[in-house]
């Protein structure tokens, strides 16, 4: 995510078009399927040179916006944009979009070379100049031991980063990728993605990046367009995303989140009977149900001032951190923590950030984002400090 | 497979066994006795179909061969001499080679698009059209036969070369549309779909992917339906005879008119081009592209 020069549409909220001319501008853009609206009234910009993740549960409408964008779906409404031109009805093979398919589609008749070189020869070019290009494709994902190979013959690693160069080859606007990693190992698609992430910054293509895993969205996106039903739910930045998810779908989807049916009151969040679980910043003060990330529960010794008691149900090693099930008020909740709490001890518990929702939809959204990093500030120390005294205790 | 199948059949036969035999032992009798069975039937097998061959083969080269011996009591190669130099073969051959080539090709033609629709496209009435072309093989052929041949007299194709190619086209329809339209099928969306990714309009798809990719099972169908109508004699001699005599109408005239050596030394010599291109094609064939045809939802 080291990233600072990606200025263009990528400030928060990103709804508004920016003034220079987005790499891919997606304005109304609808679409139904077997009698069922998949994609709803569709708005999307992405500045060129920038990574969006469309994050979704499957049949929320992220592949079938994938497949407008190249060509393969025809939108039934709305426009499509590439770099100022106008797509919308463009076959795939006039489209300067190239696609990585989820399960790689690498043709099986061909080898590697005649696979990254295939859209090269449409393109009319010299052998000189195929091979030269293939070569470069070759190099960038690290396969020229495997130019003559077939298809059949490499791992699905590698068969991915064929694909990969066989999209790059033809030196697209925007790069198409279909749940790239999904037909990987867990290891390999750590390493893949962080490999398509370099290979993208680098040659600073605008790619739109399709996945249900938010773990690589997180990892990977400048920008992430949460999918529900067929509309973008929330489009932000991921720490923006994770910070202050707009809609409780999107909070729940992203990262864990403890629910609490409830509205706020003066001074925390009140948990049933009367304890009341104190916060150092919620979103608005007034709302139907609270939630809070479970790294923002912060246990200290018990008896602390301004923190409600409660009781270790469960303590689960997570290896560099724990998941630790309070009891507070007649209510679980769940929070990670460093502090080595045992089940039965008793602690002091009160919340760093606590996000409040009326009807699904964040209250307090546009509020004051200092106060938010000041929390955020605040409960580092705190939990620095709250550890120190445990390990005081604990001698 | 016949490893494994045959188990049943010889845990029957283990069962009159002595019941006291410690288990091991019998597992290995088991193991015995279910070779031997599986033997028994390849055996059974192989005498059924190569037996009629052998038979003919060793009548193609006898003089004389009377009941009860097993061989014949006098040998010649006659009948062979005077087959090969006889001067209808090779007019007969040449125009079961023609007559199979343009059959074949107008099943080519007719059959392979639709093959195409079939294999990639769900339109309404698909599967019927699909159990449709493979009913026509229900019903007995001579009785098809008799009615084209009316339709024929009518539309004046009785005796015509064109007739003999639409009757022998005719046989191979099933062959050629199942077969080609389940390699169509197996060719994955997404591959077409990353071809017009990379820029290639519609043509260059179909012959460089969609067509590339189904060529195996293409090929199987159009050696097939080649020996179906090489070998065709039924339709064959209703319309082409006696102007239009093919090799296997020959037969018909040879088994009834001729001493049965000739007829076999015909037979054997109908048989080369056949056994050589299946030969040919024997790698397709037991790749699974033959299976693959009646495979189609």
């Amino acid at each position: 995510m080291s990233s600072p020069d990606r200025g263009a549409g990528r400030n928060a909220g990103g709804a508004t078009a920016a003034p220079p001319v987005p790499g891919l501008q997606l304005s109304g853009i609808t679409k139904d399927l077997g009698g069922r609206t998949i994609v709803h009234r569709m708005d999307l910009s992405v500045a060129p040179g920038e990574l969006i993740c469309l994050l979704g549960p499957s049949g929320c409408g992220k592949t079938t916006t994938l497949r407008m964008i190249g060509g393969f779906l025809t939108p039934d409404a709305g426009r499509l944009t590439i770099g100022g031109k106008d797509y919308t009805f463009a076959p795939p093979e006039k489209r300067p979009t190239a696609m990585v398919f989820q399960n790689y589609a690498l043709w099986p008749h061909m080898s590697v070379t005649g696979n990254i070189a295939f859209g090269l020869k449409i393109r009319k070019m010299s052998k000189a100049q195929i091979r030269e290009k293939v070569d470069w494709a070759l190099d960038l994902v690290h396969l020229t031991h495997h130019r003559n190979t077939m298809p059949a013959r490499i791992s699905g690693g590698e068969q991915q980063r064929v694909a990969l160069a066989r999209a790059l080859v033809l030196e697209p606007q925007v790069l198409l990728l279909d749940e790239p990693l999904s037909n990987l190992d867990a290891k390999l698609r750590v390493q893949v993605r962080e490999d398509i992430r370099e290979i993208q910054q680098r040659l600073g293509i605008t790619t739109v990046l399709v996945t249900h895993d938010q773990d690589e969205a997180l990892s990977v996106a400048d920008r992430i367009a949460v999918m529900n039903g067929g509309r973008i739910e929330h489009d932000a930045q991921p720490t923006e995303l994770y910070a202050r998810p707009h809609t409780t779908f999107v909070a729940s989807f992203i990262g864990a989140m403890n629910w609490l049916e409830t509205s706020p009151v003066a001074g925390g969040v009140p948990l049933g009977g009367s304890t009341v679980l104190p916060a150092d910043w919620v979103s608005s003060d007034t709302g139907d149900r609270v939630g809070i990330r479970p790294e923002d529960l912060l246990p200290s010794p018990a008896g602390t001032p301004g923190t409600a008691a409660a009781t270790v149900v469960r303590s689960i090693p997570r290896g560099h951190y724990r998941e630790v099930v309070f009891e507070c008020g007649g209510t679980e909740i769940r929070s990670y923590t460093a502090l080595p709490l045992a089940e039965g001890e008793t602690v002091g518990l009160r919340a760093g950030r606590a996000l409040v929702y009326r009807d699904g939809t964040l209250q307090g959204a546009d509020s004051d984002v200092d106060a938010d990093a000041r929390a955020v500030q605040q409960r580092a120390a705190e939990q620095e400090a709250a550890a120190q005294d445990a390990a005081v205790g604990a001698e | 497979m016949t490893g494994t199948l045959p188990i049943e059949p010889a845990a029957l036969e283990t069962a009159p066994e002595p019941a006291d035999t410690p288990p091991r032992p019998r597992r290995t009798l088991g193991s015995i006795i279910t070779r031997a069975v599986a033997g028994f039937f390849a055996i059974l097998l192989l005498v059924f179909i190569l037996g009629p061959l052998l038979w003919m083969a060793i009548a193609a080269f006898a003089k004389r061969w009377k009941y009860p011996n097993m061989l014949p009591q006098a040998w010649t190669l006659d009948w062979w001499g005077r087959v090969l130099g006889g001067a209808d073969l090779l007019p007969a051959l040449w125009l079961s080679v023609k007559f199979a080539v343009l059959a074949t090709l107008l099943a080519c033609v007719i059959c392979l698009p639709a093959a195409y629709a079939l294999g990639r496209a769900n339109f309404p009435g698909r599967r019927v059209i699909l159990l449709g072309l493979f009913a026509t093989n229900a019903f007995p052929k001579m009785g098809l036969f008799t009615s084209i041949a009316t339709l024929f007299y009518a539309m004046q194709l009785m005796n015509t070369q064109l007739g003999v190619i639409i009757v022998q086209m005719l046989g191979t329809v099933v062959t050629m549309t199942w077969i080609p339209a389940a390699a169509f099928a197996s060719v994955s969306p997404s591959l077409i779909e990353a071809a017009r990714d990379a820029g290639a309009g519609k043509l260059r798809v179909f012959f460089q992917i969609t067509m590339r990719l189904a060529a195996p099972g293409i090929a199987v169908a159009v050696i097939l339906a080649f020996l179906a109508c090489f070998d065709e004699a039924q339709g064959t001699y209703l319309i082409g005879a006696p102007t239009y005599l093919t090799m296997p109408t020959k037969m018909y005239q040879l088994v009834t008119n001729y001493p049965q050596q000739a007829a076999a030394v015909f037979a054997l010599v109908l048989c080369v081009p056949s056994v050589l291109l299946l030969l040919l094609v024997r790698r397709h064939v037991m790749g699974g592209h033959l299976a693959e045809g009646f495979q189609l939802k």
